[in-house]
């Protein structure tokens, strides 16, 4: 079963000031698979998220203390090469920034952030990235617009082919699919299907319908606490918390 | 309770905003009439062309070449924006990407005091430290011999004081990027200078050229401290070190004395009509590629 591990989380606590943010969190992330961390607005979701790719790092008043193992090195030790770090996984926000260029030249800067210059590789990358992302097809006479144009749906269909551009191992996505229409959601949750099976995929969202479509591990959370997790049949179906099965019964507070 | 009930209120309300809008947008029209009307006058002595590039100036027998001003001008706003726009452009990026917050906080009403600070205040304190700076410690430091009165002086003065404008904006336009623009770059493993280079820089370009447009068009007009410093001499400048003349302080040092003179008058008159069409045409220029690179 260990072997199976791509994130280990243990005892990590993040503060802000006199906030605890996340408190004593212990996590386990399986590969190759979709978990998804459910809970409430403000339980700390998004805050884990930033600790897996070090974007905590970008505010100096978060206090981060605890082990984050992936593949055996704990990457919150300072000695850990932040950028390839990074670049092991890929993020998705919660509403798609696409960077200031055009559709193409935003897949291509992923690229040469991972070293790849030559242009017929590049071709060949963006295309294939696209086509991953399932938005080639819309979009192959388009390449050269300013990727603002696209529908907000497109856009994070792009963020996605951009974040699979690096090369990652982890897909990280936060509530991915909350600023989009459910044809474009319907997207997005088909493409991380299909993408299990190269990635390991860690889905933040508050959407239980989505979570029980598309998730094979369900975390849930509440203010900063792991509360419960599991396989998606044992928390879904027979959730053990009293607080789980309230929030699953939607009759939470 | 009311003089007028509440639909005559929104009538004598609505009419009154129609007045403010048509005054704000006709005023440049009317000035522009106006100043071209009083240019009437040289301009029907002499052709266009000869007024502009023409170089003597002699009003007493009739020359009026506005080429050394019209050079003089764009020397010191050109020269001005030389310092200005690095300054700037580092300094913003520099408080809102790499230092804390508060430092921020203490560096916005600093700058706000800077920008309120009289012109003529700038003027004196370019007569007082910068000419001599110049005349006695760079001019002679680089071989040069030098008054002080200089277009380096007024470009240096000057540029003192749109920093502290162009500075402002540039920061308001950097803060509103979101951070999750920077997060996304970040995540794909850029660092934090190749985020400013191909990112950041990009996404604020139109503004930035805005700020740089609002700063050289403030630098272009701007009168009283230049005037003070230039050192007022009509003569073609060849490098920072001479001494200049710019169009507004012609205007400025002129104009009451020789409204007996009514080709002199006209003269000035045309002078000021330059003055507007370069400051529209700026503003065009600024316009055509805060469109342009609007697009991202």
């Amino acid at each position: 079963m260990d072997h199976d591990i791509k994130i280990e989380i243990r005892n990590l606590n993040v503060s802000a000031g006199k906030t605890q943010i996340l408190k004593d969190v212990n996590i386990d992330i399986p590969k190759n698979k979709i978990t998804v961390i459910l809970g409430p607005s403000g339980c700390g979701k998004t805050t884990l998220l930033k600790c897996l790719n070090r974007l905590t790092d970008l505010y100096p008043e978060l206090k981060v203390t605890g082990q984050i193992r992936i593949d055996d090195h704990n990457i919150l030790e300072a000695k850990e090469d932040i950028y390839k770090l990074r670049q092991q996984m890929g993020l998705l926000s919660q509403r798609p920034y696409p960077l200031p260029m055009t559709i193409y030249n935003n897949i291509a800067y992923a690229l040469k952030l991972r070293g790849i210059r030559n242009r017929r590789e590049t071709h060949r990358l963006v295309m294939q990235y696209l086509q991953q992302a399932n938005l080639w097809d819309e979009i192959r006479t388009r390449l050269r617009e300013p990727a603002s144009r696209l529908s907000i749906g497109q856009q994070q269909r792009l963020c996605l082919a951009r974040g699979l551009a690096v090369n990652p191992e982890i897909i990280l996505a936060d509530e991915p699919t909350s600023a989009l229409d459910p044809i474009s959601s319907q997207f997005i949750e088909e493409t991380f299907v299909r993408l299990k099976n190269d990635y390991t995929i860690v889905l933040v969202t508050h959407v239980l319908r989505q979570a029980k479509r598309i998730a094979d591990n369900v975390v849930f959370m509440y203010l900063g606490d792991v509360i419960e997790q599991g396989s998606v049949e044992e928390v879904f179906e027979n959730p053990k918390m009293e607080k789980t099965k309230l929030y699953l019964g939607g009759t939470f507070n | 309770m009311y003089l007028l009930n509440r639909e005559q209120r929104h009538t004598v309300n609505t009419t009154w905003m129609i007045i403010s809008l048509l005054l704000v947008a006709f005023l440049p029209f009317l000035l522009f009439i106006g100043l071209y009307l009083k240019s009437l006058l040289i301009l029907h002595d002499h052709s266009l062309f000869d007024l502009i590039f023409s170089k003597t100036w002699k009003p007493s027998i009739g020359k009026f070449g506005f080429y050394p001003f019209i050079v003089g001008s764009i020397w010191v706003t050109v020269v001005a924006m030389l310092i200005t726009a690095p300054v700037c452009l580092l300094t913003a990026i520099y408080v809102t990407q790499y230092t804390k917050k508060f430092f921020l906080r203490i560096m916005h009403p600093a700058i706000d005091i800077l920008a309120g600070i009289p012109s003529v205040v700038y003027g004196l304190w370019g007569i007082l430290v910068i000419v001599p700076f110049i005349s006695r410690y760079l001019g002679p430091w680089l071989g040069i011999k030098t008054m002080g009165y200089s277009i380096l002086a007024a470009s240096f003065v000057l540029s003192i004081m749109i920093i502290p404008f162009v500075l402002n904006i540039l920061i308001e336009i950097f803060r509103s990027i979101p951070t999750e623009l920077k997060e996304a770059t970040l995540s794909l493993g850029a660092t934090q200078w190749q985020t400013i280079k191909h990112v950041l820089l990009r996404k604020a370009l139109p503004g930035i050229i805005a700020a740089f447009g609002f700063g050289l068009a403030r630098a272009f007009g701007e009168t009283m401290a230049v005037l003070m410093v230039v050192g007022n001499v009509v003569r073609l400048p060849q490098g920072v070190f001479d001494p200049g003349y710019t169009l507004p302080a012609l205007i400025a040092n002129n104009y009451g004395e020789m409204l007996s003179i009514p080709k002199y008058d006209s003269a000035l008159m045309f002078a000021a009509l330059l003055l507007l069409v370069v400051s529209l045409f700026f503003n065009l220029v600024m316009h055509f590629f805060i469109v342009r690179y609007n697009k991202y």
